[in-house]
């Protein structure tokens, strides 16, 4: 008779290293690493099956501080890499981590790539609007007007709204949470992990030495009630500390406009519901700035499509069984030969 | 139905001549279909048993502007009844299909070699804009060739009247006319190509392959009725005194990739090909995602980086990651080259070199990156470079790629160049089973584990791959300590790790054959050194010198990094060394920085291969003047 060993659960710290956290005291990527390790464990993910793959920056580091396999790669390359390692085996559960520079600008060309391909992989992006490894350059995520050692005067050049760029790359899942929000972000995980093809989380981050404050403006608990909005599927798009505040679609605009609920004849009914099958809606609420708007926080976007790997391995499959695989002595002998006879 | 060609016995052998080497030059337009004309020659000429050896030479313009002189595309087949290395200095025949492919070629005819020429497309206009003053049929420029005129167009549309085809894919036959007319001239047999032309158009357009093989046969015809004026004999070739065994006609292209599938094969893992498309390389990604049910991945990626990073990618995962691209795309990857190095993962980079800098000369051949694969990397990142020197030798050239990366844990650069990947050879194939194993032991749960434990031999880390429990490690391109395999910024660790870093790849030259002389004596007056492509040529010129009683010897070096243990020892031996090489001296530079011999250069950077007539010059040259 089989007797059953409970398989031990796996916790938190099981999915930590034993290496020293090298990051600046008070970085928000510790705050990620926590939330990673939690969802982690929340989920039993099998350390061996999980790999962390990232490019170079602050946040790339990552992989170094998780119990999994890890490959700490170069600047901006991370997806490209992902791409090879998850078509080589499919079966590897693989989580991407990028700084803003990393993803966006040196790596701005496989991040689009890598989404449109659908690559099942969970792509996450730590941004902190500025280049945080190399000591504090803006990035370009960085907000214009942005003093830094590079534009002493200020940045000049407008910035890439992340999410707004996963979606224009054709992205089927994109998420924006926060390094705080620990109530969040790891719902966020999940879902990113939940999703098959290339789920886009960007995660707001604090970079306590080179940036610090730079979203306080909506972030700080005093603030966020006001100026972030949750949006879930099916729910409607309602914030506000008394959650009298709402998103309504201006249909002559075709833009978003922000109104309260009893106030100039505005009722419940005019107010948006959030689908995260809808593309457009996606892209608006992605566009959300603060402080003229909530900056929307959630899963904008989610709609699954067949992933790049899955269908590359149906190719090979449709050719296993159109033209099985001969010995390799016949494979030189296809097509014309001819032989020469002895003597 | 399948055509089956029936001739009739006329012109007899008796009439034709017999001779034991001809170069036969196919020049057009783009759109003449010289490639395919020249390709259907080739595959007849195989299957008739003649030795053989073929230069395709195509413009970079896809569709050039008809009838310019840089829209001409040739293909240049040597074959003959022994055993010949180049696709010859000059050609006997050219078939010139226009003014254009006139104007280009003439200048490599020798003076009395024949001229076949289509004089339908010598129209004024295209004179002109061939760049010649007066129309050269009349104006005696060809006074001194053997001239066979023809209205290869008008003989064409006649040939396919009544078939049905429209006049514009009537015209498009005429490649196959001149074909017919060639393989008259020279006995081939003309049912390959009707195979291929049925299994191309057959089922998909019958009208079209109705029209190619009547054109064919017309050409054919033509020569058979002895319509030609007299003064052009038909010639025999007779059959080659080869090595028995099966033969195949291959390209360096389908070698490489034969190569790559069974160095995959015999490592006992798959094969991830990650490639961004260029010329000459491109051919590589065509012919590999056709082998996919061999355990082959193909990637066709957004840029080379992302090429070489999601090989890499695959690597890390167990497979074994091949690249490829040529000088230009190969720069793009470098610094994910030095990752694998770093990271030290197996990694195979194909470069099918080109004529450079930058975009050069795409469609030409050059071995100008030897310098890059050898030295072009930033920091000490020595790594095993692999060159192949006849499209048959891609084949195991791109075995022994696979077996240095994975048994070195390294990457390696497999050169090979433009004239390699498109020029075909018959090719005795080998038996597989006769490569030795060489399967990959993949870390599995121990005590011991860490990523940079080293084999005491071959000084490669150990591999373990995701998926595995118990081996969860963390590698990058940060230097890592020798001891534990962790991040370490340590001085010591630094320099030691750099140090075993090289002696890795140094260890090689312990694992390679010793360097062998390929034709000529061990010691003596003067060795000629060459690597990659121009095997052929050098081979063939020393051998003739050899003849001619000179003292000389062919070194062909095929590990160019690290060198064969004896090469010191083997050039010492010589009075001079010259080295032959298509780029303005590379492989000069290393034989002296590594063994301080004065070697001479012989450089021809026209993006040509080398012709065997200047060699023997150069050769004879050398032993005749003093150092
Ligand atoms: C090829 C290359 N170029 C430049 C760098 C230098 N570099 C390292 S990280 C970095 C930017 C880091 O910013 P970000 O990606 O936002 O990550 P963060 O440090 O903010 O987490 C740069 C420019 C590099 N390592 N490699
Ligand atoms: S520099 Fe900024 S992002 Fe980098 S570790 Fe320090 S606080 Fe974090
Ligand atoms: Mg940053």
């Amino acid at each position: 008779m089989n007797v059953q060993t409970p398989v031990e659960q796996l916790k938190p710290a099981d999915y930590a290293s034993d290496q020293e956290v090298r990051w600046c005291p008070g970085c928000g990527d510790y705050a990620i690493v926590k939330s990673v390790q939690r969802t982690m464990a929340e989920l039993q993910l099998a350390p061996e099956n999980s790999v962390f793959i990232s490019g170079i920056g602050c946040a790339a580091r990552f992989p170094y501080y998780m119990a999994t396999y890890g490959f700490h790669t170069i600047h901006g390359r991370a997806p490209a890499i992902a791409t090879g390692t998850k078509l080589a085996n499919p079966e590897l559960d693989i989580w991407v981590v990028m700084g803003d520079g990393d993803c966006l600008s040196i790596g701005g060309n496989h991040t689009l790539h890598a989404l449109r391909r659908n690559v099942d992989i969970q792509m996450l992006l730590f941004n902190n609007e500025i280049y945080g490894l190399t000591k504090g350059q803006y990035s370009p995520t960085s907000r214009l007007g942005t003093r830094s050692p590079s534009t002493p005067q200020g940045s000049i050049d407008a910035p890439v709204n992340a999410t707004v760029f996963a979606l224009g790359a054709g992205a089927r899942f994109v998420a924006r949470s926060v390094d705080t929000n620990q109530k969040h972000l790891p719902v966020m995980l999940k879902r990113a992990h939940a999703h098959r093809g290339a789920s886009f989380v960007e995660i707001i981050q604090n970079c306590i030495v080179y940036n610090d404050g730079a979203f306080s403006g909506w972030t700080d608990k005093a603030a966020a009630a006001d100026s972030q909005i949750q949006v879930e599927h099916g729910k409607k798009l309602v914030f506000g500390k008394d959650g009298d505040k709402g998103l309504r679609l201006d249909p002559a605009t075709l833009s978003l406009e922000v109104v309260t609920i009893g106030e100039n004849g505005i009722g419940e009914d005019d107010i948006l519901v959030h689908d995260e099958t809808n593309r457009l809606l996606a892209n608006l609420l992605g566009s959300m700035e603060h402080p003229e708007f909530p900056v929307a926080i959630g899963v904008l976007y989610c709609d699954p499509a067949e992933t790049y790997d899955a269908a590359v391995h149906r190719q090979i499959g449709e050719t296993l069984e159109k033209t099985p695989p001969t010995d390799l002595n016949t494979m030189l002998r296809r097509g014309r030969t001819w032989t020469v006879a002895p003597g | 139905m399948a055509t089956k060609l029936v001739d009739t016995p006329s012109g007899g052998e008796s009439q034709r001549e017999s001779v034991d080497s001809v170069v036969i030059r196919f020049a057009g337009d783009s759109g003449d279909g010289m490639q395919l004309t020249g390709t259907q020659f080739t595959q007849s000429t195989a299957l008739m048993g003649n030795d053989l050896a073929t230069f395709p030479d195509f413009p970079a313009e896809i569709r050039a502007p008809v009838g310019t002189t840089y829209g001409v595309s040739a293909f240049q087949i040597n074959f003959a009844s022994y055993d010949i290395m180049t696709p010859g200095d000059a050609p006997d025949v050219l078939v010139a299909m226009n003014p254009a492919a006139l104007k280009v070629h003439l200048r490599d005819v020798p003076k009395g070699g024949t001229i076949v020429l289509n004089t339908d497309a010598f129209t004024n206009r295209n004179i002109a804009k061939a760049g010649f003053e007066a129309n050269p049929l009349e104006d005696g420029t060809l006074d001194n060739y053997v001239t066979v005129e023809i209205d290869i167009q008008k003989m064409t549309l006649a040939s396919v009247a009544g078939i049905g085809v429209t006049n514009k894919e009537a015209v498009r036959c005429k490649n196959m006319w001149a074909l017919g007319l060639m393989c008259w001239m020279y006995d081939r047999d003309r049912q390959p190509t009707v195979d291929w032309i049925e299994q191309r158009f057959g089922k998909r357009a019958p009208e079209i392959a109705k029209a190619n093989i009547a054109a064919l046969n017309a050409g054919h015809a033509y020569g058979e009725t002895a319509e030609l004026p007299s003064g052009i004999p038909a010639y025999i070739v007779p059959k080659a005194d080869v090595q028995p065994g099966v033969y195949r006609a291959v390209t360096g292209t389908e070698a490489v990739a034969w190569g790559l599938v069974t160095g995959a094969h015999k490592a006992g893992i798959p094969l991830f090909f990650g490639s961004y498309p260029i010329t000459p390389a491109s051919a590589l990604l065509h012919n590999l995602s056709n082998l996919k049910q061999y355990g082959v991945t193909t990637f066709q990626a957004e840029d080379e980086i992302a090429a070489v990073c999601s090989a890499i990618g695959a690597s890390f995962a167990g497979s074994i990651g091949v690249t490829s691209s040529s000088g230009p795309g190969v720069a793009l990857k470098t610094e994910g080259i030095t990752l694998a190095f770093a990271a030290e993962l197996p990694l195979v980079i194909v470069n099918s070199q080109r004529g450079g800098p930058s975009t050069g000369l795409p469609t030409k051949t050059e071995q100008s990156d030897l310098y890059q694969a050898v030295y072009g990397r930033n920091a000490d990142s020595p790594l095993p470079v692999v060159a192949s020197c006849t499209a048959g030798d891609c084949f195991f050239a791109a075995i022994e790629a696979v077996r240095l990366a994975v048994t070195y844990m390294t990457p390696v650069i497999l050169l090979t160049d433009g004239y390699l990947a498109n020029a075909a050879e018959p090719w005795e194939i080998p038996d597989v089973d006769d490569v030795a194993d060489f399967k990959i032991d993949f870390a599995a749960g121990s005590e011991e584990f860490h990523p940079f434990l080293r084999d005491e031999k071959t000084l490669a880390r150990n591999w373990a791959v995701p998926g595995t429990p118990g081996l969860m490690h963390r590698i990058g391109g940060i230097e890592k300590s020798y001891d534990t395999g962790h991040i370490s910024y340590d001085p010591e660790n630094h320099h030691r790790m750099t140090k075993v870093r090289a002696a890795k790849v140094d260890g090689i030259a312990d694992d390679i054959p010793l360097q062998e002389v390929a034709a000529g004596p061990s010691t003596g007056k003067l060795a000629v050194i060459g690597w990659g492509s121009t095997f052929g040529a050098i081979n063939q010129a020393v051998e003739r010198s050899l003849a001619a009683g000179l003292d000389v010897a062919h070194i062909h070096i095929r590990h160019i990094w690290p060198l064969p243990r004896n090469l010191g020892e083997l050039l010492a031996g010589y009075d001079r060394i010259l080295v032959p090489e298509m780029n303005n001296g590379q492989l000069i530079t290393v034989l002296r920085d590594r063994f301080l011999v004065p070697a001479e250069g012989l450089n021809q950077i026209s993006g040509l291969p080398f012709k065997v007539s200047d060699l023997e010059a150069a050769i004879r040259e050398r032993l005749e003047s003093q150092p």
